[in-house]
């Protein structure tokens, strides 16, 4: 029932809808960036000699996942 | 503490975050460097507009400060008002406002086309200012060194230079084109990375948000896009258009997605380095006005050490942009000019 009043009060307030958009495309990257980076230490683990590119690659994948976040927050800055 | 910031407490007693936050990320007609007293220092910068009489150009300090449409700057028996960063022709039938708007809130004035030398555009003319002074410096030390070792600045650039070339322009675009692209793409690397990096300074004549701007970033876009589109091959348009090795059907459905893709691909580099650095401009100031929406001094501390500590990683995310913006130019432009063997 709450929910349904929140729901109510927040149709007016488009902005409180933008904040959830923003923190579910937070999840989305939290779940991707912990990917990356448990399957880069991982892999580093394995094989230490390949720590220099790994780290690299991994730091960039990160930044690739982190701009489809961004494209959320724009998409949730601009209402 | 009321005073530093009595310049957006205009309107009312509320430290109104978005409004500071947004004047910051947005281009403006004057670069604003600090408020003292209730008054804005700043610095005034030429507006330049083509209108219905001709070129029309005058120093934005004509106006005053004013944002809102309330002050009239006379040219060439015209009249123009400035409200949200946009010049407008005023109203001159006699009344009091001089801008009408229609049943939906809209502004119907109309507009003459702004040339204006804005605050993005200033910071753009510095940072192509210090690009020439730094490539020029460094090529001038290989006329000086004996056996064409880096000196001085040399030291600097080279190693960025080789990187771009080994691991950019040799794995994406080939050993036999990458000489022909690497000035672009060192243009392209170098540039914006220049341009982050100037965003990061907080103080004048640095801190604008010139990469977190849309039209800076499509720009950019727009002329890979245009290089990968003129020196594409027959293959590149064959696999868009008709991908060998599948059955016809697939190919029916396939060809409008490559279609498609065509224009995605630069899109989303536009939009990927305006979203990241607009976001990091963004974090920083929320940070830093924590102070000022509880009204606490006490929360300073915290809000320091967090800005700095993401200012830090912004100056590894903005390499990073620089450099995934020139990753993907050089892997589009290579995709483009490949050549199949089948």
């Amino acid at each position: 029932m709450s929910l349904i009043i929140f729901l109510q009060e927040t149709l007016v307030d488009y902005g409180a809808f933008a904040a959830i958009g923003a923190g579910l495309a937070a999840i989305g990257a939290g779940i991707g960036i912990g990917q990356i980076g448990g399957s880069a230490m991982e892999a580093m683990a394995r094989q230490p000699e390949m720590q220099g590119k790994l780290q690299g690659s991994a730091i960039v994948l990160i930044a690739f996942v982190e701009a489809v976040a961004l494209f959320a927050v724009v998409v949730s800055l601009i209402k | 503490m009321s005073t530093v910031f009595a310049g957006t407490e205009k309107n009312s007693d509320e430290f109104d975050v978005n409004e500071m936050i947004m004047h910051h990320i947005k281009d403006s007609h004057e670069f604003h460097i600090m408020d003292i007293n209730g008054h804005a220092v700043s610095l005034p910068l030429p507006i330049i507009l083509w209108t219905d009489n001709g070129l029309v150009s005058f120093l934005s300090s004509a106006f005053e400060h004013d944002d809102s449409g309330s002050v009239i700057v006379s040219r060439k028996g015209q009249d123009f008002v400035k409200y949200h960063e946009k010049i407008f022709y005023a109203n001159n039938n006699g009344s009091e406002k001089f801008i009408s708007y229609d049943a939906n809130g809209n502004i119907i004035n109309k507009k003459p086309i702004d040339f204006s030398i804005t605050k993005m555009v200033f910071s753009m003319f510095i940072s192509m200012i210090l690009l020439v002074l730094i490539f020029v410096s460094t090529a001038k030390t290989y006329s000086n060194s004996r056996k064409g070792e880096p000196t001085g600045l040399g030291k600097f650039t080279e190693p960025l230079i080789m990187f771009i070339k080994d691991e950019v322009a040799l794995p994406m675009i080939g050993e036999k084109n990458h000489d022909k692209y690497m000035p672009f793409l060192l243009t392209l690397f170098f540039f914006i990375w220049i341009n982050n990096v100037m965003g990061l300074i907080p103080f004048f004549p640095f801190s604008a948000n010139l990469s977190g701007n849309i039209a800076f970033t499509f720009v950019l876009a727009a002329i890979t896009f245009i290089i990968t589109t003129l020196v594409a091959n027959k293959d590149y348009w064959k696999h868009i258009f008709w991908m060998p090795g599948i059955p016809v059907p697939m190919k029916l459905f396939l060809a409008p997605i490559e279609f498609l893709g065509i224009f995605i691909k630069p899109i989303s580099l536009m939009i990927r380095l305006f979203a990241n650095i607009s976001a990091g401009h963004i974090i920083i100031l929320s940070l830093i006005s924590l102070i000022f929406i509880f009204k606490s001094l006490w929360l300073a501390p915290a809000s320091l050490f967090f800005s700095v500590f993401i200012s830090l990683i912004e100056v590894l995310v903005v390499a990073i942009q620089a450099y995934i913006f020139t990753m993907l130019s050089a892997l589009y432009i290579g995709s483009a000019i490949e050549e199949h063997e089948h």
